[in-house]
């Protein structure tokens, strides 16, 4: 079977517009959640500032032309393709939960439609293949990277460009509300006075492909993954947490990688109670209850379909950087089962580690990573 | 309070969608979840936001729910008592 | 060596019919809406899962395809590691509509738990899952027309690497009482060879 690497990242959120910035951030345990009064109800969000945004596309391209995720999406791609020299037939994924939503209650909504938004960024490019959008609720980011490394192992990709974004919206407020799910305060994954998600907005970019980065300090190999549904309940999770623990076992199987050999798991943690719980479960099924687990939630907030692949993100330079960041908002077990929920930032040598997410219609995604030194 | 009642059955059919279930088969000490109507954990959210919109009743923790959506005895128990609409 | 694969099975529902490997099983008359469409066929194909009627349209439509593909078959779903791969053009557009519809006036502010759920594209996949106790591979696409080219790779990657022993595709699409269900069984058994030409082919009789 062929080998794939993420060979190189990008991601715009609250806390930067690059890796490093935000990682940076993150390390200085800053957090992009503030209270927001542009909703119908005040609410804490980690939302992406326009005028920065704009000001900033405005380099590239007319800040007025595209909707707010379309910039969001380009400008997290850019340097991605200008690195690479992109070939103009590169497949273009795209992962998004719900696209231009805020638009719907417009007269005239610009590209409502998802293959809509991939199609602006797939024309900003010049791009030839009709792009493939992933709409699988909050595992659309990680499982794009499953997609994307099945595609290729298959023969029919060399390499892949995936983006993902989500922007925070009433229409998307509205439905966590009607659900009691979103927080009074910013988000608390695993605490045991957690109450729910803080939502917030960012895009993520990845070049995947056959052949390791020209930078060998920059790449993972995707062994494997998983991503099996609970077959439970459309919006509550499995309280075996079935789904996530074939997903986690699917992942280390295709690697051929033992269990104790992961250094670190980026979890989903949405700190709702249900959530949390079941990944709890499912961890400790897997045996993998003393590996260190952060949940990036705290700093960025659930950001839907960009949430998986941004966490793979970070995850990466964690790797890179032998850093294990804290799970922010954590302080007191509020699980039934152990985990060792990061509380500090602290030094580690990172060779393997798990990225998981779980979400809505009992999806679960989990891949393996292997840094490449 | 009987008027109630079948006006709570009536509403509970049609948000709920129980096509199969007329309101003759819901009895006002049915339980409403678990064995009886088998209601999940969406209808029970559908139902806190039926008590608001119809009879302006805010609820808000959902373990207050689970005594209040019992039955339809319960139901239009607390309602009586608490509606501001 | 590559293993061949095979589309075992096929269901089409458009127009008020549904037809199985090319034959009508059950038609209406020209006039009936999908809500009355769909209740018709969820009698005639003897479903009997009150849930059903619990379901947005896109799920609706979804799982009455493959209630009759897989009544068709003679093994238990839940025992044959079937992965689901569905797509279509208009994701949850539909429900969005229903959902945007309960927000859009601030004094009558009341969005429903059970629409908002549905506004994922996704969610017909676990309601099959749901339905048939398939705790398996799940993935949802989206693009502005049936792509076969894509699908047949990505479901054959997943046989061939065992992740699944049999891939439920297909398209699902519902806007504005239009609809338009095509879903196929890949298996190693069958007689009409799995290609994307074949696809194309019986995607538009």
């Amino acid at each position: 079977m062929r080998e794939v690497y993420i060979n190189d990242s990008n991601c715009i959120t609250p806390l930067g517009f690059d890796v490093q910035a935000n990682f940076d951030a993150l390390l200085e345990g800053k957090s992009g959640i503030v209270k927001s009064t542009d909703f119908h109800k005040a609410v804490y969000v980690s939302k992406i500032d326009e005028q920065l945004l704009n000001k900033s596309f405005a380099e590239i391209g007319d800040p007025s032309a595209y909707t707010k995720l379309e910039k969001m999406l380009i400008l997290t791609l850019k340097p991605l393709v200008s690195e690479y020299s992109i070939s103009k037939d590169t497949p273009l994924i795209v992962s998004t939960t719900k696209g231009n939503i805020d638009e719907l209650h417009h007269t005239n909504p610009r590209r409502i439609l998802l293959h809509e938004v991939a199609q602006a960024v797939t024309d900003f490019f010049g791009l030839t293949q009709q792009a493939i959008v992933i709409s699988n609720a909050c595992v659309s980011g990680l499982l794009s990277v499953a997609v994307a490394k099945r595609m290729i192992q298959a023969g029919v990709y060399e390499g892949a460009l995936v983006v993902a974004g989500d922007i925070i919206s009433e229409f998307v407020l509205s439905g966590f509300h009607s659900f009691q799910a979103i927080s009074d305060t910013p988000c608390r994954p695993y605490d045991e006075s957690r109450k729910g998600i803080t939502l917030g907005e960012a895009a993520a970019a990845v070049y995947i492909s056959t052949v390791k980065s020209k930078n060998p300090t920059q790449a993972v190999k995707i062994s494997g993954d998983g991503a099996i549904n609970d077959a439970n309940h459309i919006s509550g999770p499995s309280r075996t947490g079935e789904g996530l623990y074939k997903s986690i076992l699917a992942a280390l199987e295709e690697a051929a990688v033992d269990v104790t050999a992961v250094d670190f798991i980026s979890a989903h943690g949405t700190a709702t109670h249900y959530n949390d719980e079941m990944e709890a479960i499912a961890f400790n099924r897997a045996s993998l209850e003393h590996v260190p687990l952060n949940s990036l939630k705290g700093y960025y907030g659930h950001t839907l379909g960009a949430s998986g692949l941004l966490e793979t993100i970070i995850s990466i330079e964690s790797a890179f950087r032998n850093v294990l960041i804290p799970s922010v908002g954590y302080e007191t077990s509020g699980i039934s089962q152990p985990l060792n929920i990061i509380k500090n930032n602290q030094q580690k040598d990172i060779k393997y580690f798990l990225k998981t997410a779980s979400g809505f219609g009992g999806c679960n995604t989990a891949v393996l990573f292997e840094k490449i030194a | 309070m009987e008027n109630l009642k079948h006006e709570l059955k009536t509403k509970i059919i049609e948000a709920l969608n129980l096509e199969d279930i007329a309101i003759e088969d819901i009895s006002d000490d049915d339980p409403l979840f678990g064995d009886g109507l088998g209601l999940d954990s969406i209808d029970a959210l559908e139902l806190i936001v039926l008590m608001d919109k119809d009879y302006g009743i805010k609820l808000t923790d959902p373990k207050e729910g689970k005594t209040i959506f019992q039955s339809i005895n319960t139901m239009a128990a607390y309602i009586t008592e608490h509606r501001s609409k | 060596m590559k293993k061949p694969y095979f589309i075992s099975d096929y269901v089409s529902i458009w127009k008020n019919t549904l037809s199985l490997n090319g034959e009508t099983l059950f038609n209406c008359s020209q006039e009936t809406s999908f809500k009355d469409f769909s209740k018709s066929l969820y009698k005639h194909i003897d479903m009997n899962y009150p849930k059903f009627y619990k379901m947005d349209n896109l799920s609706k439509l979804a799982l009455l395809a493959t209630e009759a593909l897989f009544k068709n078959k003679n093994f238990n779903p839940e025992e044959e590691n079937i992965a689901l791969t569905l797509s279509n053009k208009s994701g949850s557009l539909d429900t969005d509509l229903k959902h945007q519809d309960s927000i859009a006036d601030e004094t009558n502010f009341f969005p429903s738990p059970a629409v908002f759920v549905y506004t994922l594209a996704n969610i017909c996949l676990g309601e099959i899952s749901i339905k048939y106790k398939l705790q398996t591979e799940n993935a949802f696409f989206v693009s502005e027309s049936f792509q076969p080219d894509f699908i047949t790779v990505y479901a054959e990657q997943l046989l061939q690497t065992g992740k699944a022993k049999k891939v439920l595709c297909g398209w699902v699409e519902y806007t504005d009482d239009n609809y338009e269900a095509f879903i196929y069984l890949v298996d190693e058994e069958g007689t009409l060879e799995h290609r994307s030409e074949t696809l194309k082919k019986l995607y538009l009789e």
